[in-house]
């Protein structure tokens, strides 16, 4: 993976640079001292490293203006960052870049149940957003597995998805406005509490451009109130294709679950042999969950389950309790920390159309034998939405490299059958060299000038999401 | 009138055009300011491409009528979650509704407040520029971040950055039953009040609105809950004791009559048959009433139709001067929102700014993508301002 050389103009005036921002920044919100920079120098995507020029710390809006005046008259990239959760790259700095953190920006700015939304700083964390509206019964929908820790910032950049999607849609669909800077400095208020866009809808395109339109400093995200309850059945098969069919018929019966999660042997025996849940030893496995009241949820349990006996289950486990329902989730909750007990692990996230889902695995198999590497898959099954989990050796020299190899031809499959890439980590560094699989420049080329309108002179965030040559002139000018 | 029956077609005339285009599926949507061109329609481009039920997503051709694509929806037992409203009856227009026209006009009905918009169940399109080049963006899977979002940008932005040449759609199961719930003689503040209630319960409204004293039978504050017949009768039974505080609560079970109501509240054609300008106004809900009583002290007169538990407002006014324009945008300023001049006649669009003003750094972005996309300014040149 390649990334720019650093722009030798822009580390040769450091000094000036740091003294600029220290002049608009308490001295601790700016870090410049090359051992504390190192802190900054990758994102979750932990295979990748270079230290920034320097990161700053604002707290507040006008600071996050200030900061990008500074570094767009000095003509100095910036990479935005939330939490630095992005498993596909997204906060990686190249040595010339300014990060941009907005870890300070937490605070709750309003909080309205009537409209049913909530204005917050985006650097709180997923999870805090509904751990603020809790006591009322509401809750933020979106839930990205690492929501204890990631910011809505990085959500918003992401358009990070989760679990719940199937009902609850993505960020992008309960997000309804956001205050940004562009890196000119200027400040934009987009959408507002209000529903829908009065010209062309700017916050649907902002959300989801990995930060390279403007930093998001605030978000108005709606939430809703609880559902009187949720209760999953686990349901096991003997064979991929029948998983899948039992999926289609689900959905095609009228239920709308607000999960369906898949999980296939290799990922079914690692969650065992660590997390110990109880899981039957099978091909296939389905976590299917409904919400309402007790009543409500039985009736719906109940038709699943009838399908699902249909297809001939070799396990059928309806909740009835709590306890049940946890003890249903925890394997699939430590999915991917049971992976990483055997080895390190790639973890992708293309979406295929739910049909394609047992051609898709069979050939997974294939790859993973001629790669000579394991695979486990666990995914949102309800949206297509795949999480192959690629087990290698990082001491291992090449295993990295022939890792990546086979996660491209995964993904590369993925676009084949009619997917894409990346459903909701984004495309960061990880996919960017992919993206021709799935575009023609001309599709690529509409994206660009839209970059060209938010920040002409290409400084934010500069090197991710497009194959670099597909950016050399724009970056360059 | 050109009438490409391919996207290379199309391509080919938006490329060859000299001038201005004026671009239309069915014609249904007359909304914004006039636009003077050589007319592009789409209606050449019909068919549903592909539809798998249970994958619940299905892919348009853009010229296809909407008609079309809800039957064989239907016909699975599913449907466009959004309710897209049928501009017909308003505007008085006649012709037949295309999905391109959904989509160019991000036309959502009633359901926006629970399915969300048109925009939000839009998963793909392909589309050409004023390069006269095609372009695809997002796809025919339900979860996709691969680069930027041009899926949500191209939902109503009216035909000014492409001509729309196939959409794609995630879609929703049929509930197998519905009812509606029916309070009479609220004021529209009470109506706020009693609809914000039930928003925020547990019991997934998928409509609220408030019919005002000369609509309907109204002063009447109508909800809708839609799924299983029994969670339905549960739910009816839970609203209508969390609502008791607000008055006498009626439930509607017959689901030709529920439908027929929602169906006439979704098109507006309370306001068909009445003169006047009709503007659309979207604003945070709970401001729906104070905003309705500043026009009256303003002495605008009015009648207000409040959909999306207030978040929505219809609005008619006389069609004289500037339509209430002044006076509804002095109160969007205070208030926060936007307000859409959808039906006037052709002097007073010409004259009023149809779509809401933008501040100075939003209006630059948006002509700077509209100049990126269409540098010609051929396509629907003028229509959004």
């Amino acid at each position: 993976m390649d990334m720019p050389a650093p722009n030798p103009t822009v580390l040769a005036k450091k000094a000036r640079i740091v003294d600029r921002l220290l002049a608009v920044l308490p001295a601790d919100a700016v870090i410049h001292e090359v051992e504390e920079t190192r802190a900054y120098e990758c994102d979750a995507l932990t295979a990748y490293k270079c230290p920034p020029l320097c990161a700053v710390l604002p707290s507040t809006t006008a600071e996050v203006s200030e900061i990008l005046k500074i570094c767009h008259e000095e003509g100095v990239p910036v990479v935005p960052r939330g939490s630095g959760t992005s498993l596909a790259g997204g906060a990686l700095p190249t040595a010339d870049s300014v990060i941009l953190g907005v870890a300070r920006m937490n605070e709750v700015l309003e909080t309205d149940y009537d409209n049913r939304f909530i204005r917050v700083q985006s650097g709180r964390t997923n999870l805090s957003v509904t751990g603020a509206v809790e006591e009322e019964d509401f809750f933020y929908a979106p839930d990205p597995s690492s929501q204890l820790a990631c910011a809505i910032a990085g959500n918003v950049g992401m358009n990070s998805g989760g679990a719940h999607c199937l009902k609850y849609g993505v960020t992008t669909n309960n997000l309804l406005g956001v205050t940004m800077v562009l890196m000119d400095g200027t400040i934009v208020e987009i959408g507002g509490a209000h529903l829908d866009a009065g010209g062309l809808d700017l916050l649907g395109v902002i959300c989801g451009s990995e930060g390279q339109l403007g930093v998001v400093t605030e978000a108005t995200l709606r939430i809703l109130r609880k559902p009187e309850g949720a209760r999953p059945v686990l349901i096991g098969y003997d064979s991929n294709e029948v998983a899948g069919e039992c999926v289609s018929d689900i959905i095609k019966a009228g239920v709308l679950p607000v999960a369906i999660e898949f999980m296939d042997r290799p990922c079914i025996r690692a969650t065992e042999a660590f997390a110990k849940a109880g899981y039957p030893d099978c091909e296939s496995l389905l976590i299917v969950e409904v919400e309402g009241s007790d009543a409500e949820i039985d009736e719906q349990l109940g038709l699943i389950s009838e399908i699902a006996r249909k297809h001939n289950p070799v396990e059928l486990r309806e909740s009835k309790s709590a306890e049940e329902s946890a003890a249903i989730w925890l394997g699939r909750k430590s999915a991917f920390g049971a992976m990483g007990q055997i080895n390190d692990y790639m973890c992708l996230d293309g979406t295929i159309p739910v049909s394609a889902l047992p051609m898709v695995l069979r050939r997974i198999g294939e790859l993973s034998k001629q790669y000579g590497l394991d695979v486990g898959n666990v995914f949102h099954a309800g949206d297509g939405n795949m999480h192959p989990l690629i087990l290698f050796d990082a001491n291992k020299p090449g295993d990295l490299e022939l890792c990546e190899e086979f996660g491209a031809e995964i993904l590369k499959l993925c676009v084949e059958v009619g997917g894409c890439l990346t459903g909701e980590h984004g495309v960061g560094v990880e996919k960017r060299d992919l993206m021709d699989a799935q575009f023609d420049p001309v599709d690529l080329e509409a994206q660009l000038r839209v970059k060209d309108v938010f920040d002409p002179a290409w400084l934010l965030n500069p090197a991710k999401v497009f194959p670099l040559n597909a950016t050399a002139t724009r970056r360059a000018a | 009138m050109i009438k490409p029956k391919t996207e290379a077609e199309l391509a080919q005339a938006v490329a060859d055009a000299t001038g201005p285009l004026k671009i239309i599926g069915g014609g249904t949507r007359d909304v914004g300011a006039p636009v003077t061109g050589g007319v592009l329609s789409t209606r050449g481009l019909s068919g549903i491409e592909l539809y798998e039920p249970g994958a619940l997503t299905i892919v348009v051709k853009a010229g296809t009528p909407v008609a079309k694509v809800e039957q064989a929806l239907a016909a699975e037992g599913q449907r466009l979650p959004f309710e897209p409203l049928d501009y017909r009856a308003l505007l008085g227009t006649t012709g037949t509704p295309t999905i391109g026209g959904v989509v160019a006009s991000n036309a959502s009905g009633p359901r926006r407040i629970q399915a969300g918009a048109c925009r939000d169940s839009l998963i793909g399109v392909r589309f050409v520029d004023g390069h006269g080049d095609a372009i695809k963006n997002g796809g025919r899977v339900m979860k996709n971040v691969t680069g930027y979002d041009l899926v949500k940008l191209m939902a109503g932005s009216w035909g000014t950055l492409g001509v729309l040449s196939e959409v794609s759609f995630k879609v929703l199961p049929v509930p197998e039953a519905a009812a509606e719930l029916r309070i009479s003689g609220l004021s529209e503040a009470e109506a706020t009040k009693a609809m914000s209630a039930a928003m925020g319960s547990p019991f997934d409204v998928t409509g609220a609105a408030h019919l005002p004293e000369g609509v309907g039978e109204g002063p009447d504050t109508i909800l809708r809950i839609e799924g299983f017949s029994a969670s339905v009768a549960y739910r009816a039974k839970e609203l209508t004791k969390l609502l008791a505080p607000f008055g006498d609560v009626a439930v509607e079970h017959d689901p030709t009559q529920v439908a027929a109501s929602w169906k006439w509240l979704r098109d507006v054609e309370a306001f068909a048959t009445r003169d006047g300008a009709v503007w659309r106004v979207s604003l945070k809900p709970t401001n729906a009433a104070v905003f309705s009583a500043m026009l009256e002290q303003n002495d605008l007169e009015h009648q207000a139709i409040f959909d999306w538990a207030g978040g929505l407002v219809w609005l008619l006014v006389p069609d004289e001067g500037d339509a209430g324009a002044a006076v509804i945008r002095q109160q969007i300023a205070t208030f926060g929102g936007h307000a859409t001049l959808v039906r006037a006649s052709e002097a007073t669009r010409r004259a009023v700014p149809v779509f809401q003003p933008e501040p100075a750094p939003l209006v630059a972005i948006s002509a700077g993508l509209r100049k990126q996309f269409d540098p010609r300014g051929i396509l629907n040149p003028g229509l959004m301002g």
